[in-house]
């Protein structure tokens, strides 16, 4: 049988070849293709779909460069079956790669204006390819603020890289912590309770917010409450995607497949979905 | 001395409040400048003062007969207010404040203001409204804070 070269659900043999721990239950893989051709370009926010031969396949953020694709970085949490799978395998290891897929976090719409990135627990991920662009490209875009919440200054993702960014003077970065320990000198409560003390001008900023659908739900919230408009609000959401280009609905939500319509979408289309628990 | 009818109009929980009433609280207020790591007030101490932030951040805390150290609760930062057990019975701190930088207050006396309140229903009503909101504000964070957003199988 002759497969098409381009096929979307055609996975590419790509080598584990460097991984990292990042906390407890959290690593980034680097991937190279085994087919020694390109990796695909990629828009920030957009997902790739990582298959473990004999387990599954799961979408996961990619969470790189996207001036510098090569190579393929993603970060992980094990939380089930396919991504344990991932946590038990070696640098060397071979899995398979789709995509990329599903829709960017608007950066055009966001130049010229402040841009408010806010993230929650491992939301950072899907972000920091946007902070890598965003400081390659700092004239583009007016006052640019990271607001970064944590379970615990243990649960901090890319620790080194929040210190790095916070070192810019061109750009505002403000952590929190829902708990702290004891040496923990820095700020301590909910993420949305950073917003309100922000810089920016709300007629003209965008705010891209990622992390559990609960804390962008009432992040974005917190945003109307401080004049942001809800065409100005963006998401990332989350759901069980199986074949990521809108055939099989598995992540389906109201009227938008999740892998296609998704996973970055305005946040005034997908409003009342929020407020809906059965969804 | 500092304009305080101004600062207070100024600030986000008074900025509401009529001129006159205004006028009656500035006569309450005073600044005062703590160093880092400084406690502005104790849990269990009398509460006499009403705090507004108008620089640096503060850390809420408590400890537990457990953990030798403190226990941080919530930071508190510029433009926020500082207390409101000044305004309730039995009048005692619930938890310590303790500055986190240099930090910069205007102090209210709180057991004036309590009169004002009762002299002044309106001008009662005004304050608790106000005061009713940040209590709602902090409540919803902590609800926020006890679901545990982020742990690691999705909650």
């Amino acid at each position: 049988m002759l497969v098409e070269r381009n096929d979307p659900m055609l996975p590419r043999w790509y080598r584990i070849q460097h991984r990292r721990e990042e906390l407890a239950n959290t690593f980034t893989v680097t991937l190279e293709p085994q087919d020694h051709e390109d990796i695909p370009v990629f828009d920030c926010g957009q997902f790739n779909m990582l298959y473990v031969f004999g387990v599954g396949e799961i979408p996961i953020s990619i969470s790189g460069d996207p001036a510098h694709p090569a190579p393929l970085i993603h970060t992980i949490r094990a939380v089930g079956n396919v991504s344990n799978g991932l946590q038990g395998l070696k640098s060397g290891a071979l899995i398979g790669v789709r995509g990329p897929f599903g829709t960017p976090w608007p950066l055009a719409l966001a130049e010229g204006k402040d841009l408010l990135l806010i993230a929650g627990g491992l939301g950072l991920a899907p972000l920091r390819s946007v902070m890598y662009h965003v400081i390659a490209h700092r004239k583009a875009y007016g006052r640019v603020t990271l607001l970064y919440g944590a379970r615990t200054p243990e649960d901090m993702l890319y620790r080194q890289e929040c210190e790095h960014w916070r070192a810019h003077l061109d750009l505002d970065v403000a952590v929190t912590v829902d708990r702290a320990t004891e040496s923990w000198r820095g700020s301590v409560g909910v993420v949305t309770r950073l917003i309100a003390h922000a810089l920016f001008d709300p007629a003209k900023t965008l705010a891209f917010v990622c992390g559990p659908e609960v804390m962008m739900r009432f992040c974005a919230q917190e945003l109307e409450k401080c004049r942001v408009p809800g065409e100005q609000i963006f998401i990332s959401m989350e759901r069980n995607m199986k074949c990521a280009i809108g055939f099989c609905g598995h992540c389906q939500y109201g009227p938008f497949f999740i892998c296609k319509d998704g996973p970055v979408l305005p946040y005034y289309q997908v409003k009342d979905l929020l407020r809906k628990r059965e969804i | 001395m500092p304009d305080y009818d101004r600062l207070l109009a100024a600030h986000p929980f008074f900025n509401e409040f009529q001129a006159d009433y205004l006028h009656q609280i500035a006569c309450l207020a005073t600044t005062v400048c703590y160093e880092r790591n400084a406690y502005i007030f104790h849990e269990g101490d009398a509460a006499e003062q009403f705090y507004l932030i108008t620089r640096g951040h503060v850390m809420l805390e408590t400890f537990g007969v457990e953990r030798r150290g403190s226990i941080s609760i919530e930071t508190i930062e510029a433009g926020e207010v500082l207390g409101w057990s000044w305004l309730f019975a039995p009048y005692r701190w619930h938890f310590s404040a303790r500055t986190l930088e240099e930090v910069e207050v205007i102090v209210l006396d709180g057991v004036s203001l309590r009169y004002m309140c009762e002299a002044d229903p309106m001008f009662g009503y005004a304050l608790l409204k106000h005061m009713a909101v940040i209590i709602m504000q902090r409540l919803q964070r902590t609800r926020l804070q006890l679901i545990d957003m982020y742990r690691a199988d999705g909650g």
